[in-house]
């Protein structure tokens, strides 16, 4: 059990932000706080992607100065780094189109609690 | 109705000194992302970051006439226009779409592919900085409550 | 679900994902331990026998692009077409901002 802790910590920790984010979708009434809880979610995604890309002793994924055989046990993986800087550009536009319909919806019901939504759809 | 300039004096004067230093150090991470992490979404957004902040601290009246709604929705497609321009001129150089191999910028391929990078992710920079500054400023002009009650 | 009342609502919530969590931390007892070298991800020789990309990208930024930076090379050099795809998602983010949000102003009608 520790042993799993130990190897696993940082998988453990992706795992309670997913758990933190889905809660905030699902449990929460108001429409911000789900995307908050959305915001979240796509966070703990990224950093599980990083965190499989991680090699002990390995620096960050840029080549040093004046090594001539570029040996790829010292550096990071790159492809996950480049796959999730598209992820990132992608979720900030999706909770920028998000944040447009929350507004869209303020201005046509009055409110962003979704049961008052409900009852005046 | 436009968001007035703060009433704090300090606020406005900070503003005005610290946004020059972002453009110049999102110039720096946008030309620099061949050497060091960075690029031209990164370069992008701090441009975005720092027009959003001469908007929030100067008010909108004084920062529209600078850069207006209309520049930030046209410089968006441009960007994405430049990126496309640069892969189809592959094309006219007998290459496939983004082979940036063979476009005859220099003698030696690597040089070739590297600056066939740097102009790609200028085009990027140009589309992050003027797509969010367009959002932010529809997101900024909402009216109050319940106001487009014909469910438009 | 929505118009059970709070007290009913939030543990039934918390119930399903605590149930999915505790899935989550057996699918993650068969991942490889945090900075295995050895691990599938950071392989040599994918199964079919040609080189993974990772390695691939890594050994080869520099000589063929002239640029240090690995991850950069990926983005748009090898990968170029994601990142099309990608600024063609940030513009189109901005029109879809632009179509819910700008309103018409109102037609005016002249007489002539």
């Amino acid at each position: 059990m520790i042993d799993f802790f130990a190897e696993h910590y940082s998988h453990v920790c992706i795992v309670v932000l997913i758990g933190v984010g889905f809660f905030g979708m699902v449990g929460k009434r108001n429409l911000v706080k789900k995307l908050i809880g959305m915001s979240v979610l796509q966070s703990a995604i990224i950093l599980f992607w990083l965190v499989a890309a991680f090699k002990e002793d390995a620096t960050i994924p840029i080549v040093k100065d004046g090594v001539s055989p570029i040996v790829p046990e010292e550096y990071v993986n790159p492809l996950p780094h480049a796959l999730m800087l598209t992820a990132i550009v992608v979720a900030v536009v999706t909770s920028g189109v998000a944040i447009a319909l929350l507004v869209k919806i303020y201005r046509n019901y009055g409110t962003l609690e979704e049961d008052q939504i409900l009852e005046q759809l | 109705m436009m968001r007035s300039a703060s009433s704090n004096l300090i606020v406005r004067v900070t503003a005005r000194f610290v946004a020059p230093v972002i453009q110049i150090f999102a110039l720096y991470v946008l030309f620099h992302g061949h050497y060091s992490p960075g690029g031209g979404f990164q370069g992008g957004v701090m441009i975005a970051a720092s027009i959003i902040l001469l908007r929030l601290a100067l008010g909108n009246r004084e920062t529209r006439p600078l850069i207006s709604t209309a520049v930030a929705t046209r410089g968006a497609a441009l960007g994405a226009l430049i990126f496309l321009a640069v892969g189809a001129l592959a094309f006219r150089y007998g290459g496939e779409f983004l082979d940036y191999g063979m476009i005859p910028f220099s003698d030696d391929e690597s040089m070739r592919r590297s600056h066939g990078i740097l102009l790609i992710e200028v085009g990027v920079a140009l589309a992050c900085a003027c797509a969010l500054t367009a959002v932010y400023d529809d997101l900024g002009e909402a009216p109050g409550r319940g106001e487009e009650r014909s469910g438009d | 679900m929505i118009r059970m009342p709070r007290r009913i609502r939030i543990p039934l919530a918390l119930l399903g994902i605590l149930c999915c969590c505790t899935a989550l931390l057996f699918a993650i007892a068969a991942e490889p331990d945090y900075g295995d070298p050895h691990a599938p991800a950071h392989r040599e020789v994918s199964p079919g026998g040609h080189v993974t990309p990772g390695i691939y990208y890594t050994r080869n930024a520099l000589a063929e692009a002239h640029t240090p930076n690995m991850v950069t090379v990926t983005l748009a050099d090898y990968r170029s077409f994601d990142t099309f795809g990608e600024t063609t998602v940030v513009f189109c983010g901005c029109v879809c901002v632009m179509l819910l949000l700008r309103r018409r102003r109102p037609e005016r009608s002249d007489d002539s």
